[in-house]
């Protein structure tokens, strides 16, 4: 047997001895095991990139089978997005977790560090693992795990009922993924494994039981109108929580996805428009839903799902170009979309991570009494733009790489595609270009709200900077997303190889490595040319006079800075009556009474709905409930009427039988 | 290189014609064609008042925002001649470089905390959203017809063709003229003439900039009309000509389009602010007709 797994179960075995050290001790021991799991599989999965081949491992024995740990580039790579996006939230998660070593006991604290230990466990034997009920005990244990991280604020009790909303929706999810293996275990007899689905799909229209997968893992990806869990999850964890999740465990969903694709190969075409409708659907609303948001953290989850759209129109294109044999399409589609799957994993950990240092710093997710905190924080908040900037899809930064292949491979296939392939092309890139302006609206918004201007509280005011550990990660992930985004002719090989697995053959990779050197050095010489200005700038401020002023105010100088700039609803608002029936603001205020000559204090709140929240779950929930209470009437708590029930049952019973009706 | 030159070289002029040809329907005695320099080289010469509010954010938005507008002259062909920076896919960058310009332009105003800065920033965030898939769509019309991606090979190839290609090329430059007004917050979008803060979009943005940075927001504005107008000007120029005449050609289409635009600023009115999310949608179904008559071209619609 290989050193590395027998190293690999040690260590995981080795988790359970948290329970026996002492808070201090607590981030060492889980960054050791961690690193350690960490070294070896990224061991793995660059020795896949490097050599080209698969790793096949026996794993353990499973109900008298063997299981193996099977690695492929497609596992490779999420091996290494996982372990990238870990590795920094426990970093991030040492400084966080400061102010609860006191006010949490040993046990609680112990017990987040395992779950956070087994969460990247789990996610990493997900993406190894083929034996379906292995894979389904293991992705339960990652659903639980991250269910226990949610709830770390176990004392508040809107925590606690999210995280059991979350823990029921993973259930649907696990539920719908197990009907569909005993469906394909049932139809070809075979064993309980990913791999027969190849038998199952080879002999069978392959469109619905792809439905029940993509039920089932886009629970957890958040597509929508699945996505009802996400926002209200984020919010309620802690923010390393928040980051590794959104980072990388809702991509699970996606690898899930992937996954199963790489075993259909016809009937393509239904399947391709399926994914890639939903997803343009996920990624408008998502981003819609966002920009009306004052919660940070609530905000951010929206963005994942307008990010898992973006990765979605990748797949779907992909798919699309694999059915109308449109390489270009299929190629680049699948090649953005993976490589989206990196690119948020980094930007949206690091939004993650620097929105939590807002927070812990100020106490507050509501960007309405935020503002100022660049002079406060300067470094929480360029790192924040960073990811902002790279959010939204502009070059220079990496999430403008992963926009471009998508387009790039749309605008390529135009000539070829047939006359629907065309029109699928039109909606999708005018899509993917209102989610891109859409994603500059929000971020916008929420940088200038929270960073700039005035402080619009007290708690705004006191804020100060994280210390060094808090923005360590930011440092790592800051610097992966210049590279891609300034280098991103080194990460097309490896891409390729990935994609290679659902395409068979990658040569427009070719096409693209001039058109890559071309954007690094477009983007190289904007650097340059900022630089220059700069200098120049310089160099003419220093022969005039410069001076310092108040703001513009229209010459009246007797406005509060604080109360009267611009707020995050004022922001949003021209947007929100562009969109009202999807985004739903509710205003909450009460109007000026004629007679009313001193009028009494006035509030306005806004809060938004979830369109979709309300249409699936609220409203059928809502009614169900009226429908059981009027049924309730029958329950009135006396003997005496249950027994006269029971008799009209025996009454109905025999008359039945009497008339020969049962 | 010569297209980067005469590019730089007409922007110069752009905005001095406009004011030249609105002063002359007016009738009041015209500016000098060159006001715009002088005023540009009179900001050079002065030093700045920055807020109190400001951060740093404020600083470097108008650096990065003329840095971006610079470097997208340099994508741009004009004629046979192609731009500095020509390879597959470079609207696509030009579009999001465009982009990123606007980001910063919009944080720099939000930066300093005035309201007024606020609704012109907002606005801007909102008008450019809405004006993008219009852009790309009629960029994404160009590559089904000549299966090409790059400025320089779009415009190249498509006069090639027949002269189908003028029917495209009609509306197509009927967009890209009033993507130019959205670009430069003109006309009907915006009205730069305005002296009302709350009915402004770009000028409000910019209220807190002044000295060098003002003057890298009024060359930004003079290139970002220049590279419209010639992309306009790509759309006419026949590229068998000697390449002397296709220059010549350019100054005479940019000059023609600044005295179009002059002309629009003074018989045009302002949309109300609350039409204006229409108005730009109008443009993307304007842009889905040129794509519906490509299709119809290239025969991917067939018409009995």
């Amino acid at each position: 047997m290989h050193m590395e797994i027998i190293l690999f179960k040690l260590f995981i075995g080795l988790s359970l001895a948290i329970f026996l050290l002492p808070k201090k001790s607590l981030f060492y021991f889980s960054l050791f095991i961690q690193s350690v799991l960490i070294v070896i599989t990224s061991y793995w999965a660059t020795s896949i990139f490097l050599l080209d081949k698969k790793i096949t491992h026996p794993f353990i024995s499973l109900l008298g089978h063997n299981v193996n740990v099977n690695i492929d580039s497609l596992s490779a790579f999420f091996i290494l997005v996982i372990n990238f996006t870990v590795l920094t939230g426990l970093i991030y998660a040492k400084g966080y977790l400061v102010p609860y070593i006191k006010t949490k006991n040993k046990i609680d604290l112990a017990w987040h560090y395992f779950n956070f230990i087994w969460l990247h466990i789990s996610m990493l034997l997900v993406v190894m693992l083929h034996d379906a009920l292995a894979f389904l005990i293991i992705w339960e244990i990652m659903s639980l795990s991250s269910f226990f991280l949610v709830i770390f604020d176990h004392e508040k009790k809107a925590t606690l009922k999210i995280g059991v909303n979350y823990l029921i929706q993973m259930h649907i999810g696990v539920v719908l993924l197990m009907v569909g293996f005993i469906w394909v275990n049932v139809q070809t007899g075979g064993d309980f494994s990913f791999d027969w689905l190849g038998v199952y799909f080879a002999t069978h229209p392959p469109l619905y039981l792809f439905m029940l997968f993509f039920l089932g893992f886009g629970i957890k990806a958040g597509f929508i109108p699945l996505h009802t869990w996400l926002p209200q999850a984020h919010p309620a964890a802690p923010s390393h929580v928040s980051g590794v999740m959104s980072g990388v465990m809702i991509k699970m969903g996606i690898y899930g996805i992937l996954r199963v694709l790489m075993y259909i190969h016809h009937d393509l075409f239904d399947i391709g428009f399926l994914v890639l409708f939903i997803s343009l659907l996920s990624g408008i609303i998502g981003v819609s839903m966002a920009i009306v948001q004052h919660d940070i953290k609530k905000l951010l989850a929206y963005h994942s799902i307008e990010n898992i759209g973006i990765i979605g129109i990748g797949i779907g294109l992909g798919i699309i170009g694999l059915a109308e044999n449109i390489p270009f399409l299929s190629v680049l589609g699948f090649g953005g979309g993976i490589l989206h799957i990196l690119n948020h994993s980094l930007f949206k950990s690091l939004l993650f991570y620097t929105a939590g240092s807002v927070y812990k710093q100020t106490h507050t997710r509501n960007i309405e009494q935020l503002g100022g905190l660049i002079k406060k924080m300067p470094k929480t908040a360029l790192f924040f733009l960073l990811g902002a900037l790279a959010i939204s899809g502009l070059p220079p930064f990496n999430g403008f790489i992963s926009e471009f292949l998508i387009y790039f491979g749309m605008f390529k296939s135009l000539h070829l595609g047939n006359l629907n392939t065309n029109f699928i092309i039109l909606f999708t890139f005018s899509g993917l270009a209102i989610i891109g302006g859409l994603a500059v609206f929000c971020f916008t918004k929420v940088f200038s709200i929270t960073f700039l201007g005035t402080p619009r509280s007290n708690k705004a005011k006191k804020a100060v900077e994280v210390d060094f550990v808090m923005l360590l990660p930011a440092f790592m992930i800051g610097t992966m997303i210049l590279l891609i985004g300034f280098f991103s002719g080194i990460f097309m090989s490896p891409l390729a190889q990935i994609v290679h697995l659902f395409t068979g053959n990658t040569f427009p990779f070719k096409h693209l490595v001039p058109v890559m050197n071309h954007i690094s050095l477009s983007s190289g010489i904007l650097i340059v040319f900022a630089g220059i200005f700069m200098i120049l700038r310089i160099w003419q401020q220093k022969q005039h006079k410069l001076s310092e002023k108040s703001t513009w105010g229209c010459a009246y100088t007797g406005a509060n800075p604080a109360t009267h700039q611009y707020t995050a609803t004022s922001f949003a608002d021209n947007f929100i009556q562009l969109s009202a029936q999807l985004v739903q603001v509710k205003r909450g205020f009460k109007h000026f009474e004629e007679e009313e000559i001193f009028p009494e204090e006035r509030s306005f709140k806004t809060h938004s709905l979830d369109v979709f929240e309300n249409i699936l779950f609220r409203l059928p929930l809502h009614k169900m409930i009226r429908m059981f209470r009027k049924i309730a009437i029958f329950q009135t708590g006396k003997i005496q009427h249950y027994l006269l029930y029971a008799l009209i049952f025996l009454i109905i019973i025999s008359v039945l039988t009497y008339l020969n009706w049962i | 290189m010569i297209s980067f030159i005469i590019l730089i070289f007409s922007s110069i002029f752009f905005v001095g014609i406009i004011s030249q040809t609105k002063a002359m329907i007016r009738g009041r005695k015209r500016p000098s064609i060159l006001q715009p320099l002088y005023a540009v080289l009179r900001l050079f010469k002065k030093g700045a008042v920055y807020s109190t509010t400001t951060s740093i954010i404020f600083k470097l938005a108008p650096i990065i925002y003329f840095s971006t507008v610079f470097l997208s002259v340099f994508f741009i062909p004009v004629g046979k001649l192609s731009g500095l920076l020509s390879f597959e896919g470079d609207f696509i960058y030009f579009v999001y470089l465009l982009g990123l310009g606007k980001f910063m332009m919009i944080i720099g105003a939000m930066d300093t905390g005035s309201s007024f800065e606020g609704m012109g920033a907002n606005r801007e965030a909102l008008y450019s959203l809405l004006v993008e898939p219009a852009f790309f769509i009629l960029m994404g019309s160009l590559a089904l017809f000549t299966d090409h991606i790059s400025f320089y090979e779009l415009f190249t190839h498509l006069h090639l063709h027949n002269n189908l290609t003028y029917t495209i090329s009609i509306v197509s430059i009927y967009l890209l003229i009033f993507m130019a007004m959205v670009e430069n917050s003109r006309m009907p979008i915006d009205d730069p003439e305005t002296h009302l803060e709350l009915t402004m979009v770009h000028e409000v943005m910019v209220l807190d900039n002044s000295g060098f940075d003002l003057a890298l927001i009024h060359i930004a504005t003079w290139l970002k009309f220049a590279v419209f107008g010639a992309l306009i000007s790509d759309f006419i120029i026949p590229t068998d000509w000697a390449i002397p005449y296709q220059i010549l050609f350019f100054f005479g289409i940019q000059i023609l389009f600044a005295i179009i635009i002059g002309f629009l600023e003074t018989f045009r009115a302002r949309n109300k602010m609350a039409k204006n999310p229409q108005w730009l949608i109008m443009l993307s179904a304007i842009a889905i007709v040129v794509f519906l008559t490509t299709l119809i071209i290239t025969n991917k619609i067939i018409l009995h």
